[in-house]
């Protein structure tokens, strides 16, 4: 095991070995889950300033200049809340629901590589990591929901479950698109792999499908089921208060921020920014591509309505789903004859932008087709249907 | 047996792992004992993460704790009946001398040849040397190594697939 930086300048100072290599990695842990942790405060200003804006409303403004300390102050509300556990629940599954829910989330942030030099950890498997973890989330939502034993909570929880379960399936087949083309699954591996074409180019489908199945993923509308507050009461989380409560909610404003820091590191590029490799630089530009993405779910969130349960899943399997595995293979196949052929080249992150441009052209286009062939499909069943509609209107005028 | 960090790291997995398992059977609430199989499994996955094998420990997370014991808790927690009874189940002095049995032959098969194999040379796990995630890939489809084997198991997964299609499907559909 290698000890370079404080850990050497610890060993140094006459340190135990095994003991500077504990302290240097265990400080290392605290900045990494630090981050997201300061992160979350600011990102739910942000999400409350965005969607008063987007309903004609001024949002948070007394607490602080623009409301800024408002955050602080929910907190501090939260924290001296009445903590309840109801007497029927699992005292013990019914306490750790909250902490794994937002662990699933914090524990990605591990492999973010935020700079060039900056990074949790350069894992091998790293988006296998990713989705690994981020099925923890999905488990804690189960526990709560069976653990507050609350009908609303569980039937709640038997939603969502059914929804995260659909909706990993085209996220992993998006996912695996920048893994094929960057071939490896390191996260800052990806990242050099797209230093000259970003992959979001080669696959804009793969991108799409990704951010729609990642919004699903954190229950944002129009995937909103988790909280769908006119139906369920208040979905899984009904049982909770004060705290416990609080950190299902930070784990989804924080999940939504990571995946956009996410989308930014497999589609846009990460950090990469042209003949500049400043950390600061690249750590703002990684920040400015995600904060982006982020304005665009947030955007979604407050302009399309729920979808009903049986369109959401209909959605994903006779839609994500085929069109995520027809894109997968349509890459997979491309890439190898291209590289067969010579088009395009065998190691990203050392090509030119000439190199790469023959092999963006064909995937783009080849992307564009399965576009054209899917919305041809749609129209065939929107006329189908509005055709259906008309016959039967025609039928009952008639009958009149 | 050296003390240092990983020894520490080894100790507290072994923990979750074996106490987790513990939990599995002793839990007469199911819903309970199979949030307890996934500690245990949590447990094994942080075991393969020490032995360097990060790929494996991160399949493990995700087909076991991901996959497998999620369809668990929906079975568990669909039968209504289930969840909320406490079962327990009666027949103890079988369930232990069984147990028993099934340890001894455990420990003189596979734990005694593998131990005595390697007290003699015995090393410690590093990196280097160690097959890539790029290595098993490629073993997986080279023709001089593992790519029968593997599309076999493919076909039979797809044909397990199509069977539990077939199965689930409602008889009335048929006319559709």
């Amino acid at each position: 095991m290698d000890c370079p930086g404080l850990c050497e300048a610890l060993a140094n100072g006459g340190v135990n070995l095994g003991l500077a290599q504990f302290i240097s990695l265990f400080i290392g842990v605290v900045l990494v889950s630090g981050v997201p942790l300061v992160t979350v405060i600011f990102l739910i200003w942000i999400e409350r300033k965005v969607a008063a804006r987007i309903q004609d409303r001024i949002g948070p403004n007394r607490v602080g200049p623009f409301g800024l300390l408002q955050t602080f102050a929910d907190l501090i509300k939260l924290l001296i809340k009445e903590d309840i556990t109801p007497t029927a629940a699992d005292r013990l599954l019914y306490n750790a629901a909250p902490l794994v829910s937002f662990a699933s989330v914090v524990l990605i942030w591990a492999i973010v590589p935020f700079t060039p030099y900056h990074y949790g950890v350069d894992l091998e498997i790293g988006a296998l990591y990713f989705v690994a973890v981020a099925s923890l989330g999905t488990l804690a939502i189960m526990t709560a929901g069976w653990a507050s034993n609350n009908k609303y909570a569980l039937l709640g929880a038997f939603r969502v479950v059914a929804l995260l379960v659909s909706y990993e399936i085209p996220l992993v087949f998006a996912l695996m698109v920048p893994v094929m083309l960057a071939g490896t699954m390191s996260m800052v591996d990806i990242i050099y792999a797209q230093s000259s074409m970003w992959f979001v180019f080669m696959s804009p489908l793969a991108m799409i499908l990704f951010f729609i199945s990642s919004q699903a993923e954190t229950g944002r509308a129009p995937f909103d089921l988790i909280e769908a507050e006119s139906e369920l009461v208040a979905g899984f989380n009904i049982e909770y208060s004060g705290m416990k409560f609080g950190m299902f909610f930070a784990a989804e404003f924080l999940h939504v921020f990571t995946n956009g820091i996410l989308l930014t590191i497999l589609f846009f590029g990460g950090w990469l920014f042209p003949l500049w490799n400043e950390p600061l630089i690249a750590f703002a530009w990684l920040g400015l591509k995600a904060s982006v993405l982020y304005f665009i779910s947030l955007w979604i969130r407050n302009t399309v309505p729920r979808m009903r349960i049986d369109q959401v899943m209909w959605f994903n399997w006779f839609r994500l789903v085929p069109i995520s595995i027809l894109n997968l293979l349509a890459v997979a196949f491309l890439v190898k004859v291209m590289q067969e052929l010579g088009l395009a080249p065998r190691d990203l992150a050392q090509a030119t932008l000439g190199e790469v441009l023959p092999m963006t052209i064909i995937l783009f286009l080849s992307n564009v087709a399965i576009a054209i062939g899917l919305l041809g499909q749609v129209r065939s069943v929107g006329r189908e249907s509005r055709l259906a509609t008309e016959t039967a209107q025609t039928a009952t005028a008639v009958g009149d | 047996m050296e003390f240092n960090f990983i020894t520490v790291a080894f100790i507290v997995f072994s923990l979750i792992t074996l106490g987790g398992a513990i939990g599995v059977v002793t839990c007469i609430n199911l819903f309970r004992g199979t949030i307890w199989l996934m500690v245990s499994l949590f447990g094994v996955a942080g075991l393969m993460v020490l032995l360097s094998a990060e790929f494996l420990a991160a399949v493990q997370v995700l087909v076991y704790i991901g996959a497998i014991a999620i369809l668990f808790t929906f079975a568990v927690m669909l039968t209504r009946s289930i969840t909320s009874d406490k079962m327990r189940f009666t027949r103890v002095w079988v369930n232990v001398i069984s147990a028993g049995i099934l340890f001894v032959l455990f420990a003189l098969g596979v734990i005694y040849p593998v131990w005595v194999a390697n007290a003699a040379t015995h090393f410690p796990v590093t990196d280097a040397g160690l097959a890539t995630t790029t290595d098993l890939g490629v073993a997986l489809v080279s023709g001089s190594q593992f790519v029968l084997p593997f599309e076999v198991a493919g076909l039979l997964l797809t044909a397990a697939m199509i069977g539990a299609i077939v199965i689930a499907r409602d008889a009335d559909d048929e006319g559709n």
